[in-house]
């Protein structure tokens, strides 16, 4: 079962839920935690354990090669993300902007531009007991969020693939990092909050996954703030309330210094529960 | 001397744009020939990322000597320009464009 913590806005909790969620299944079965989030992945810092394994990840780029090149322009026309331009007889090539799609190099009449190999990231692999952390970082300054999540769910697919449950922890938004985090999943919690701004962006998540055919559910956070349009918006929508975290100064405490929560908030635990068995129900209903 | 506004619109009353690759126009004037042109620069708005090289770009081959803007080029905006010898003059944001020309001329932008 592959499950993806999304939200929309940002902030709404989805490391909170992703990182309580595995743990709390973990002690009962082995569950994979990946974190998609590579732009700011932080579901590590809720977890020590042993890394068992850390590679680099590439990006293919084109390089210019200037002794070949007849200025011809065929490159800059293929380019369709503005990352191959051309300056009389320069070329110039931005690798940040780069979708690694081969055009410029593959129609290049004269060989100016073989593509070669540029980190963009980290993968690192964690394990403590039923648990596995998945969490890719991209290098700064790198744009392109999307190749190195499918790389990151690539090596998932092909070294954690016998686990029960895989909770990926998915970017906030709903651009293409989002689809690529949840594209290949059964199932997509959003995380919301119960104000306005968590409205907006949870009508948009939801189109998001009205377009993609995926079935959802949702999860309010800090509930007791706010109004009751979120609930309102749910009901009318025909959309699952699978659970209410309380709003509590102590989750920002526990949050801040890199603990889990349903160790020690009673509230947050009976809440948890009812994801963890309304996953269970998506099991039974699966197999 | 070809003198290059981030613009928001066609005229010398135009309001300068602190955006460098998402302006909606590129105003050109000619202090010379004392001529306006305009290039259109919406098509960056339909571009996730790489609006400021395109922008660049777009000036680059117009033989600007002068860039007159509000917040600058961004880092790969700033690297592609770096391959012309446009002057760049930064902080007239909001300003009109005849107000920051009077500006440039008594050398009172700041210089990138």
């Amino acid at each position: 079962m592959k499950i993806s913590i999304a939200s929309g806005k940002g902030g709404t909790g989805k490391t909170t839920l992703s990182t309580n969620l595995a743990s709390y299944l973990s002690q009962n079965l082995e569950v994979v935690l990946t974190d998609l989030d590579v732009e700011e992945p932080n579901s590590g810092l809720f977890f020590s354990g042993e890394i068992v394994h850390k590679e680099d990840k590439f990006k293919m780029i084109p390089e210019w090669i200037e002794d070949k090149c007849d200025a011809c322009g065929i490159c800059q026309n293929a380019c369709k993300f503005n990352a191959v331009l051309q300056f009389g007889n320069f070329i110039s090539v931005l690798p940040e902007l780069c979708h690694s799609c081969y055009a410029c190099s593959e129609l290049c009449p004269t060989d100016a531009l073989p593509m070669i190999t540029k980190k963009m990231g980290e993968l690192t692999h964690k394990k403590m007991g039923n648990l596995s952390l998945i969490e890719s970082r991209l290098t700064i300054g790198e744009e392109q969020a999307v190749p190195l999540i499918k790389q990151t769910n690539i090596y998932v697919k092909k070294y954690l693939s016998s686990a029960k449950i895989h909770i990926f922890d998915s970017p906030p938004g709903t651009s293409c990092p989002v689809i690529e985090a949840t594209k290949h999943v059964n199932f997509v919690i959003l995380i919301t909050e119960p104000t306005p701004f968590g409205l907006h962006d949870l009508k948009l998540a939801v189109d998001t996954m009205r377009e993609m055919k995926k079935d959802f559910g949702v999860v309010i956070n800090r509930f007791g703030i706010g109004n009751d349009e979120v609930i309102n918006y749910c009901i009318n929508n025909g959309i699952e309330i699978i659970a209410k975290f309380p709003n509590d100064r102590r989750v920002a405490e526990l949050y801040s210094k890199g603990e889990l929560l349903y160790l020690q908030i009673p509230e947050f635990a009976h809440e948890l529960e009812k994801v963890k068995n309304y996953i269970y129900d998506l099991i039974e209903e699966f197999e | 001397m070809k003198i290059a506004f981030t613009s928001n619109g066609k005229d010398l009353d135009s309001i300068i744009d602190a955006r460098f690759g998402r302006c909606e126009y590129i105003l050109i004037y000619d202090d010379l020939s004392e001529e306006i042109e305009i290039i259109e620069n919406n098509d960056s708005a339909a571009d996730a990322h790489g609006a400021g090289p395109k922008t660049a770009h777009k000036l680059y081959n117009s033989n600007i000597d002068v860039l007159i803007t509000g917040n600058g080029p961004g880092g790969n905006a700033a690297k592609v320009l770096e391959r012309s010898k446009m002057e760049i003059y930064i902080g007239a944001a909001n300003k009109p464009i005849k107000d920051a020309l009077d500006l440039y001329k008594e050398n009172k932008l700041e210089k990138l």
